[in-house]
């Protein structure tokens, strides 16, 4: 050993930056660490139900796509992180480290609410979503725009500030759920105009979670456009790679930071309103449910690309349901999805290390890592 | 009277918890790695020492309170310190985001924790059921005498040793940061990791260390947790993830200074207990005062961005991750 050492002075292992993957290969790598993943995941569950492990993932199959009201729940759940993904997007682009997607979404879930509550019965329900709508869209916006504020005047840090604007918006939710609870005592909402219907999302086509669908589909295309075809976009990427030379090119970075944190909260504020209107019809601490973090890692993963959030979201979702239903089936508790979300996406942050690096071996001429 | 000695006693139990997290998130970010995922790693040593414990008490022919409390202790450092390890495999080595793979390990430690932590309770019999009383007893004994002390007794020695592990471990990260020259390489490669590999130190084995090590010391808050706070059970009811925020929240208010982040934590253990304290608060209400801790946060984090001062701001290269080739 430490013969070939003083013969050479090269390190064991040398890392490059590679100039970028043919698409092919990039997913092949990440196939692998999918793969990889999934393993483990099979060696846990093995290790903790005795079970065939493959049998276990074909029941993960059942509990998504089973029956036809899962498969629509799992869509339904499917467009509800995507919208969330969707809002993250130009933020992280931005390099703008919005972690506080959960207290956007739930602000604009509580306007929604609140204007179920107060107008639900003087309004016709057309009219009433699209109050519902700009209310949510409002309230989220804003709850994004006092952190970038404070970022674009002051530089104070975003991250923790988004994150403690996430428990001042759980606080303020658990002041209102008091007060609204119903019946009283439950310390729950309750389903909201449980008789009336009145801001609920109406059945299209014959499917509940039709214009979920819709809505989200057409946020996801116009954000596409936004970002890959518009001067502001296109200002959001040049912030993001560097400001110092945004502020050479005269870009505006404080009005950028303001404008690109008002929309991605009011898209947040949306999918609130979507969780309020169109899925849960209450509204609790739990609304957001964690899904404004794992939002994050799919806008991340998805180098902001809305086509490939729809495929990171939906194989997250899938893993979710079909994690609940191993659960429910093999006596394990819920969060056994949330431990196989973790690893899974710790493998996929991993192998995007081989997708930009290559690495050497001493010695050898062989490149790993493909 | 009695009512001000309870919400010291509240506030310094409730302190103990998140002051664990946060010094040893400093550590952490001193060495230039922002870990959002000290959640999941207190979720991670709070699941292991009960684990632990549990095993113990129930296959030892005559547990031991001391045997026990060293078991539980290692148990719980070092699944912390493995937590720290995917973290700093996947940042350092593989140079992932650092945001991303914290927030991805506060969702997997949670997954974890509550899926063993939900086992080991249908285990013992139900929710509440698992009694680990030996160990949590050792981890709650007041020191004999001094207790007893009257008012005096109950404001400083009515904690069980943790609570004095913590300050303890506070001004031991303190001292290591600013007087050794270990600590200054260290606090060399947050600030400027370029320099300090210029300068010969090498900055991949000091940010493990520190990394691994920090997430260690996190961790036994969320042991102090378990065994102390909620007296050796499980509740699945995601306050430890709360708390690891609020220790992630300490550790701006403390700004990045260990010693500062004693008082901290027991101002935000005053400030989250202090609606209990204040009479006639309806429910609702209630809430509204829960907010303190967090706007409390805010208005430091608003005030260290407006005032400038040197030595108040984070580490420079805070959440940046250093490639040597690309300098």
């Amino acid at each position: 050993m430490s013969k070939q050492k003083s013969a050479s002075h090269e390190p064991f292992v040398r890392m490059s930056k590679r100039d970028g993957l043919p698409l092919w290969k990039s997913l092949g790598v990440r196939l692998i660490g999918l793969t990889l993943a999934l393993i483990v995941c099979a060696v846990i569950i093995y290790a903790l139900t005795k079970l065939n492990p493959l049998r276990v993932y074909a029941a993960m199959v059942k509990g998504a796509f089973g029956t036809n009201k899962r498969v629509w729940v799992t869509i339904r759940d499917i467009m509800m992180l995507l919208c969330i993904a969707v809002g993250l997007a130009p933020a992280f682009k931005m390099r703008f480290w919005n972690i506080g997607a959960e207290g956007q979404i739930l602000v604009g879930g509580l306007a929604a609410a609140a204007c179920m509550i107060y107008l639900g019965k003087s309004m016709p329900t057309i009219a009433l979503l699209v109050v519902m709508f700009i209310f949510s869209m409002l309230a989220g916006g804003v709850w994004g725009t006092i952190p970038a504020i404070f970022k674009a005047k002051w530089n104070a840090n975003e991250t923790l500030f988004t994150l403690m604007m996430n428990y001042i918006a759980i606080q303020l939710t658990s002041f209102f759920v008091a007060k609204w609870e119903n019946p009283f005592g439950s310390n729950t909402v309750g389903i909201i105009n449980q008789m009336t219907k009145a801001g609920w999302f109406p059945t299209v086509f014959g499917q509940m979670y039709t214009l979920n669908v819709i809505i989200v589909m057409i946020l996801a295309v116009l954000m596409y456009l936004y970002l890959r075809y518009s001067k502001q976009g296109y200002e959001i990427a040049v912030v993001g790679e560097s400001e110092n030379t945004a502020r050479y090119a005269a870009i505006n970075v404080r009005s950028v930071i303001i404008r690109t944190m008002a929309i991605s909260g009011a898209i947040c504020g949306i999918a609130g309103f979507i969780a309020v209107a169109g899925a849960s019809h209450t509204i609790s601490t739990s609304t957001a449910g964690g899904r404004g973090f794992t939002a994050i890692i799919v806008a991340w993963l998805a180098q902001f690309n809305t086509f490939i959030m729809v495929g990171i979201s939906a194989l997250l979702v899938f893993l979710q349901k079909g994690a609940i239903e191993i659960a429910s089936q093999f006596d394990l508790n819920d969060f056994v999805s949330e431990m196989i979300t973790g690893i899974i996406l710790f493998f996929i942050l991993g192998s995007e290390f081989f997708i930009n690096y290559k690495i050497r071996f001493r010695g050898g001429k062989k490149e790993a890592g493909k | 009277m009695t009512q001000i000695i309870s919400l010291i006693q509240a506030a310094v139990v409730f302190g103990t918890v998140i002051l664990f997290g946060a010094v040893g998130e400093i550590l952490a970010e001193k060495s230039g790695n922002l870990n959002l995922g000290v959640p999941g790693i207190m979720y991670l040593g709070g699941i292991a020492g009960l684990i632990a414990s549990f095993l113990y008490e129930g296959n030892a022919a005559n547990p031991l309170p001391g045997v026990a409390v060293a078991i539980t202790l290692l148990a719980a450092f070092v699944a912390a310190m493995l937590g720290g390890l995917i973290y700093a495999v996947l940042t350092i080595t593989l140079r992932a985001n650092q945001n991303v793979t914290g927030l991805t390990l506060t969702i997997f430690g949670g997954g974890f924790a509550n899926l063993f932590g939900g086992t080991l309770n249908k285990m013992a019999g139900g929710v509440g059921q698992i009694s680990v009383a030996l160990t949590s007893g050792a981890f709650r004994t007041t020191i004999p005498f001094l207790s007893g002390l009257g008012a005096v007794g109950k404001i400083l020695f009515s904690y069980g040793f943790m609570a004095y592990l913590a300050v303890a471990l506070a001004f031991l990260v303190s001292w290591f940061l600013n007087k050794t020259s270990v600590g200054l390489n260290l606090r060399s490669v947050g600030e400027n990791p370029a320099t300090a590999d210029a300068a010969g130190i090498s900055v991949t084995k000091y940010k493990y260390l520190a990394t691994c090590i920090g997430a260690g010391i996190s961790g036994l808050g969320g042991l102090y947790y378990t065994m102390d706070y909620i007296k050796g059970t499980w509740s699945t009811d995601g306050s430890i993830e709360k708390l690891g925020w609020l220790a992630v929240a300490l550790v701006i208010f403390a700004t990045w200074k260990p010693r500062r982040s004693i008082w901290g934590a027991y101002l935000f253990g005053a400030l989250f207990w202090l609606f209990f304290y204040i009479p006639g608060l309806t429910r609702s209400s209630q809430e509204i005062f829960k907010m303190l801790p967090y706007v409390v946060t805010l208005f430091v984090l608003i005030m260290v961005a407006l005032r400038r001062k040197r030595e108040d701001q984070p580490p420079r290269s805070l959440g940046v991750a250093y490639f040597r080739e690309e300098r």
